[in-house]
């Protein structure tokens, strides 16, 4: 009886969780489905879920209306650049901050995540000045220097929090064996934080690939990743829908495949000292 | 060496020499159709100008104008060419933002631009943007349903006319509504929509010492009507409808009348799109016999930022985009109907495009439209569905979001009139034009 109790409520465990999973998928698979339709058939109502004449014509008309190659070498420039730099400077400070702790660290993370707060529009005028004098408007290296700064205070966090995890007394016998400070991060520290790193330098490529404002704001045609492509789908007079969910797709799907094969990384990083 | 490899070896030279030292121009514009078909045909452009590239840069209205409002008040230099609004053509040309367009060449013909558009671009007797397209606001009907009403649609009809019109031909049962209209807050959504049409009301936005007229009568009037005749004759859902939405209606035979843009007729009119293209008729925009028609006027120009270096090549390209030359490439290309319209007195003199069934019509909503003077009662400010104040854009939103509030039911006309000009004046002190 107990048996048969505890099937069935799995079976509704496995229900509620496919329904959940289904509703989280479902905008995906509308924007996959509506990139197939005509203009037409994008916004008829009521809508067509399958029944429809399936058509490619919005894939060709992106192709070869826009270099989605140029844009989506720029978003893998840009996410992958700002992550690689966010952690070379987030790796150590989370260190200190994790392992070294001083008076003021519970502030510095506090006045970090502060910086978070503040609206992106507030210091637009004032970075694009900045921008326009160093000559860093509409170029990757730019975008990479603000994406990074964004997202550092993010990186720290999730590292330091992974990092308070770690038992310090390891670290101290690795010490005491003589490991230099260098030695204990890469040797000690790196490996039993894979998880934790893996998954925060995913997460932040995912932040930095989907990041609208500032890659729309600085800049025009040279440096404009994907976000730029999607944007120029929009319009005010005219169907769009069935277009621009072929560019949404596009966009995706290499972050879609990221995601999809390091799933268990990402899983496994984010639920890491869940539960102790 | 033989001659012919020599003659290939110094045209690739010259070739090679010529692609060093071309500018490249950067163009910011929007992603409508007839501006999507200028970048398919830039080809033309490059052949006759080899030594000018373009680089294009595409991008939401809303976003663009964030974008380039950024870029000009920072001096960015980062657009050679800009695509803007009537709306900014004043403002961005008094604040010295804009290059005056002296330089179009000697066949460009500025005469030819439709004065009611020219007069809009025009600042100190200076062109200041050349009209890509431009456009007003007509009714497109269906000719079927009216009949089936015992009607027939005038060619300038009354708002009683329509009125009265939506409401016979409206069969809620098989989902066919009498009349769509814009009810997506906005300035540019259903505001430009409701200046036009409180216009023919007598309504108007400010009067002469800039003070806010919301809680004058006929406002009361326009309003009450508008969201009267949606609820006995419009679509559900209309209060989050725009001009895409309500194409998407009519071409799908859900609204037996559409009021909205000109540039929608060749839409509708074209059976690849629309379900209904073989049965709809045109009409100018209602009036309610006070002189004034509540139809509106708009164009999509080019114009060049102060701080582009490129300015002789960007004029050179605005010459070639917005000049006669530019209609009859799209006409043999992609046919007359996909022209840019509403820009030039020769087009509509020209017998091939006046075949159109939507022609006339446009040209007379164009015609029909006086930005300088919008209103029955005198008015301080320029623009038919918007006042050309930078205020503007702030103030129309958030007075479109009372009144998109109204039509879905969620406040009272009366309430919406009363946040109106309550806002409204409140910006107005503020910004210093009245105490």
């Amino acid at each position: 009886m107990a048996r048969a109790v505890t099937t069935r409520r799995k079976a509704l465990l496995t229900v509620i969780g496919w329904t959940v999973g289904f509703l989280v998928f479902f905008p995906i698979l509308w924007t996959v489905l509506t990139s197939f339709k005509t203009e037409g058939e994008a916004i008829a109502n009521p809508p067509s879920f399958l029944a429809f004449d399936w058509t490619t014509e919005n894939y060709t008309e992106v192709q070869h209306r826009s270099d989605y190659f140029l844009h989506m070498m720029n978003s893998v420039v840009i996410s992958f650049g700002s992550t690689a730099l966010g952690l070379l400077f987030a790796v150590p400070a989370a260190w200190a901050m994790a392992f070294a702790p001083g008076k003021r660290t519970k502030d510095i993370l506090m006045w970090m995540l502060s910086t978070k707060m503040m609206p992106a529009v507030g210091v637009l005028v004032p970075l694009y000045i900045l921008f326009r004098d160093s000559g860093l408007l509409d170029t990757r290296v730019g975008l990479v220097g603000v994406l990074t700064l964004i997202d550092l205070p993010l990186i720290v966090w999730m590292l330091y929090t992974y990092f308070r995890e770690i038992p310090g007394e390891i670290l101290e016998a690795a010490r005491m064996d003589g490991a230099s400070l260098g030695k204990e991060i890469v040797f000690v520290l790196a490996p039993m934080a894979v998880p934790g790193i893996a998954s925060t330098t995913l997460l932040n490529i995912i932040l930095s690939w989907n990041e609208a404002f500032w890659t729309l704001n600085l800049t025009t045609s040279n440096a404009a990743p994907l976000t730029a492509f999607i944007a120029s789908y929009s319009s005010p007079e005219g169907l769009f829908w069935a277009k621009l969910s072929a560019a949404s797709t596009l966009a995706i799907a290499p972050i879609l495949v990221l995601g999809w094969f390091s799933q268990r990384q990402l899983v496994r990083g984010l639920t890491f000292g869940a539960v102790k | 060496m033989n001659l012919k490899t020599l003659c290939l070896g110094v045209s690739a030279f010259v070739s090679l020499a010529l692609s060093a030292h071309a500018e490249t121009l950067t163009i910011a514009t929007v992603n409508n159709g007839d501006m999507v078909r200028m970048q398919r045909l830039t080809d033309d452009f490059k052949a006759k100008h080899p030594d000018i590239d373009v680089k294009w840069v595409t991008l939401e209205e809303n976003a663009l104008r964030q974008k380039v409002t950024t870029d000009i008040a920072a001096k960015g230099g980062q657009y050679d060419v800009l695509t803007i609004g009537t709306y900014e053509v004043p403002i961005w040309a008094k604040k010295g933002w804009l290059v005056a367009l002296d330089h179009l060449g000697a066949d460009y013909d500025v005469n030819d631009i439709l004065p009611p558009i020219r007069n809009g671009l025009t600042q100190d007797g200076k062109l200041y943007a050349a009209p890509f397209y431009g456009e007003s606001s007509m009714v497109m009907y269906r000719k079927d349903l009216m009949q089936k009403a015992g009607l027939t649609m005038p060619d300038a009809p009354s708002w009683d006319f329509v009125a009265d019109a939506a409401r016979k031909m409206t069969d809620k049962a098989n989902g066919v509504y009498g009349i769509c209209l814009r009810g997506k807050a906005g300035w540019g959504e259903n505001m430009a929509f409701l200046s036009a049409m409180a216009n023919s009301f007598g309504a108007r936005w400010f009067d002469e010492k800039w003070r806010a007229q919301f809680d004058q009568p006929e406002w009361k009037k326009a309003l009450g009507f508008y969201v009267g005749l949606m609820k006995d004759a419009g679509p559900p859902g209309a209060s989050s409808n725009g001009f895409n939405e309500n194409l998407a209606l009519f071409q799908s035979g859900k609204c037996g009348m559409w009021i909205d843009a000109t540039v929608a007729a060749s839409f509708v009119s074209n059976p690849k799109e629309s379900k209904v293209a073989d049965s709809v008729g045109f009409a100018l925009a209602p009036d309610n016999g006070l002189g004034k028609r509540s139809n509106w006027l708009w164009a999509w120009s080019l114009a060049i930022p102060a701080g582009s270096t490129k300015t002789a090549a960007a004029e050179t390209f605005i010459a070639w985009a917005t000049g006669k030359p530019y209609l009859d490439l799209v006409a043999a290309k992609e046919g007359w109907a996909n022209v840019p319209p509403g820009t030039r007195t020769s087009l509509y003199a020209n017998p091939e495009y006046a075949k159109l069934p939507f022609a006339k019509m446009t040209l007379d909503s164009i015609n029909a439209a006086d930005p300088l003077h919008p209103a029955v009662k005198p008015v301080p400010y320029v623009g038919v569905q918007f006042v050309a104040i930078p205020e503007f854009q702030g103030i129309g939103t958030a007075v479109g979001q009372q009144f998109s509030a109204a039509l879905a039911g969620k406040t009272s006309v009366d309430d919406a009139l009363a946040n109106a000009q309550k806002l409204t004046e409140r910006e107005m002190v503020k910004a210093g034009y009245h105490k």
